[in-house]
């Protein structure tokens, strides 16, 4: 059984509708990059399946180890091991990035009937986290992400996903607005998680991230549907040729059906 | 009444002239402190004249007192003696310098501890200092809460029985806090207390003061309590207050501020109790150089109403006065903020900022907030800004990505949208005590899990 297994998904927003029939497998272990032109869909895959109930879900279905994942509250997606790293983070004035997050990680430690953190445990664990993404440990007692630079904030959302050990990890646009050198220190704590029981969807706009985070499949989403899919050598394909390609591809796809 | 609404009369006069009479006979401070009874007695004819505050007043747009003004409240018989040890033991702080513990407006020496011995200190009953130590409460007893015009005042200072006496000697800088206890214990019938404390902070003296309004039994009550706090030359005051009686509490309180030169006050208000509460802070900045910081925080609920004003009064120059006001409604809650800014003339370099920020949880809420500033000098700077809003779902919807459940991400937010609040105090015992107590009064605070 696939991990994630995403049938037929078609979602609205405010009416119009965004993803028209998209399918998607990926298994434990493997890691999928999403690629396609702005406005395709690719953050609005990504907030479905973290579960923003304002999005519709007007047909088809999303299994996460067999469970119906469009029927979980994002807190239950959380805690079911699906972890989305934000392309625009919040900034949350007034709450710590020690006191947020010790308070997730015990949440979803609760939802599987685990001890609780308690601070002298976690904090040793926070640092060590912290050390492998190359974060200033000021970041503790900062609030979530407030003031934080572009960059700042898409490294914590990764220091975010390094603590709570998602099984499922979606990046959607991680690498826009970090230079190469964050952009190395990122994909090292995004590659430190790859194991056999875990999976990773890195959504992308560029290849260069690809070069750090190999993909085992490299699929191509334009219009609410994925038009083309392959090995990591696409990405490179499409970082010469762009999109007009697949997009004149998609649109004959479209009428085809 | 034929639906309308003006009424200066007092329409429960003969009960306050009976209460009044019978005060005089039968309380020892009425009895034996001769030197103020002209004061009390003008304050009770002050009071007549006056009647209570309507709507149509500009100070009291927002809150009718008419509960209040229709009610008749009595006077509580001294019986302090239900109160045990153990029913204040949530109240205990280690690490203070004293706690007074007063219940329903009188002084409880039993369940009280002075500080130790200490030149020039003293904190005590003011029943006590006005019979003992007339020299040193005289010059500033009803000296600044002015009975002529504000009728809630005037009722205080008729009736006060009793409340704290706080003296700091020139230069005496208290480390620990001196915490305030004032007890109502509630009773099957309407009754009223009028708790007034008298601060007088000596020349560079420092010291950080807390008023604790608390309700041990429920019952209809009234408390009205006046506060007068003196901050001389240079002297640095922190001040916290919290209302938290019981949702069948008319409570009116006035703090009334008098700072000399280059005084800095910090007053602190949290509300979360009572029903109808009115909340009046008075800073008046006498001497130049003077600072004053009014930091509050109210959390409605249910059918709460609570109306903070404030009145600072710039009376010199190179004064600065900060208003930062957080309020969180829930329910059918009313809540007001109104902040008067009076920059006198010659207050020349004024500097005054005023933000209130709410957040409104239900839609059966109400929020009014009116900044009034009056202002006779030209060269100053006066800021002021409010926004109502709602919890922000975007917020809610990352914190609940990490596996918080809504109740438990709500909670997050709104705390921290109260710490706002709390970091404006001064990092230690009295901040951290404020915390737990917002904490709990937070309409998440059951569900949630991770507060
Ligand atoms: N909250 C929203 N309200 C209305 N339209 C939206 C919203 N979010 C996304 N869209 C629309 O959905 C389409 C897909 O957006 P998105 O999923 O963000 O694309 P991508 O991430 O591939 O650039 C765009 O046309 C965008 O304007
Ligand atoms: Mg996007």
């Amino acid at each position: 059984m696939a991990m994630l297994e995403i049938r037929n998904l078609h979602v609205k927003i405010e009416n119009r509708e965004i993803l028209k029939g998209l399918n998607l497998k990926v298994n434990a272990g493997e890691v999928h990059s999403i690629m396609g032109p702005n406005g395709s869909g690719k953050s609005t895959l990504a907030q479905v399946l973290a579960r923003r109930e304002s999005y519709l879900v007007t047909e088809g279905e999303v299994l996460l180890d067999g469970k119906d994942l469009l029927a979980m509250k994002p807190e239950d997606a959380a805690c079911e091991g699906v972890f989305m790293a934000f392309q625009y983070p919040i900034e949350i004035a007034g709450i710590s990035n020690a006191y947020f997050l010790r308070a997730a990680l015990n949440a979803v430690r609760k939802y599987h009937g685990r001890k609780e953190m308690d601070a002298m445990d976690f904090l040793p664990f926070y640092k060590g986290k912290m050390k492998l993404l190359e974060v200033d440990e000021s970041f503790m007692t900062r609030s979530v992400n407030e003031g934080f630079s572009g960059g700042e904030k898409k490294r914590n959302e990764i220091l975010q996903m390094a603590l709570l050990e998602p099984k499922l990890a979606i990046l959607d646009e991680t690498d826009s607005g970090l230079d190469i050198d964050a952009l190395r220190i990122v994909a090292n704590g995004v590659n430190a998680m790859r194991s056999p029981d875990r999976a990773t969807i890195v959504i992308t706009h560029y290849q260069r991230l690809l070069d750090y985070i190999v993909p085992d499949f490299v699929h191509v989403l334009v219009d609410g549907r994925i038009v083309k899919s392959g090995g990591k050598e696409l990405a490179l394909t499409l970082e010469e040729q762009g999109y007009v390609g697949v997009e004149t591809e998609a649109r004959a796809l479209a009428v085809a059906v | 009444m034929e639906g309308r609404t003006v009424s200066t009369t007092i329409q429960q006069l003969p009960s306050y002239l009976e209460a009044f009479l019978q005060l005089q006979k039968q309380s020892p401070v009425h009895r034996q402190e001769s030197w103020f009874r002209a004061v009390r007695e003008s304050a009770f004819t002050s009071f007549c004249q006056l009647g209570f505050p309507t709507i149509h007043d500009e100070d009291w747009r927002f809150t009718s007192v008419v509960p209040i003004a229709q009610a008749t409240f009595h006077l509580p018989e001294y019986d302090s003696d239900g109160v045990t040890e153990d029913d204040i033991s949530a109240y205990r702080l280690e690490g203070l310098a004293a706690q007074l513990v007063f219940v329903n407006g009188q002084y409880v020496p039993r369940l009280s501890r002075l500080p130790v011995e200490h030149k020039g200190l003293r904190v005590s009953s003011l029943a006590e200092a006005m019979l003992k130590d007339r020299e040193t409460v005289e010059p500033y007893l009803s000296r600044y809460a002015d009975y002529s015009k504000e009728a809630f005042t005037a009722l205080n200072t008729a009736f006060f029985k009793d409340g704290a006496f706080v003296f700091l000697p020139r230069s005496l800088a208290l480390q620990e806090p001196i915490y305030l206890l004032h007890l109502n214990t509630g009773s099957a019938t309407p009754r009223m207390a009028h708790p007034r404390n008298l601060i007088v902070a000596g020349e560079n003296s420092q010291a950080t003061i807390l008023e604790d309004y608390v309700s041990l039994g429920a019952g209809v009550s009234f408390s009205n309590v006046v506060t007068e706090i003196v901050a001389g030359e240079q002297a640095v005051l922190h001040h916290y207050r919290i209302e938290r009686e019981g949702t069948d509490v008319f409570h009116v309180s006035t703090l009334c501020i008098q700072q000399e030169r280059s005084a800095t006050v910090n007053s602190h208000s949290v509300l979360t109790g009572g029903a109808l509460v009115r909340s009046n802070i008075q800073p008046v900045l006498a001497g130049e150089g003077g600072n004053c910081l009014i930091n509050g925080l109210f959390i409605s609920n249910g059918r709460q109403h609570l109306d903070n004003y404030m009145k600072v009064e710039h009376r010199s120059a190179h004064c600065g006065s900060h208003q930062f006001y957080n309020g969180i409604l829930d329910g059918e809650s009313r809540g007001v903020f109104h902040g008067r800014i009076l920059v006198c003339e010659g207050a020349q370099q004024t500097d005054s900022k005023q933000i209130n920020r709410n957040l409104l949880l239900s839609d059966t809420v109400q929020m009014d907030t009116k900044p009034q500033l009056e202002i006779f000098a030209d060269d100053v700077k006066c800021t002021h800004s409010a926004t109502i809003g709602q919890i922000d779902e975007e917020a809610l919807f990352y914190l609940r990505t990490r596996g918080l459940n809504e109740a438990a991400a709500k909670g997050l937010l709104l705390f921290a949208f109260a710490s706002e609040c709390l970091e404006r105090m001064n990092l230690g015992l009295i901040r951290n005590y404020m915390a737990k107590i917002i904490m709990r009064a937070l309409p998440q605070a059951k569900q949630s899990e991770v507060l």
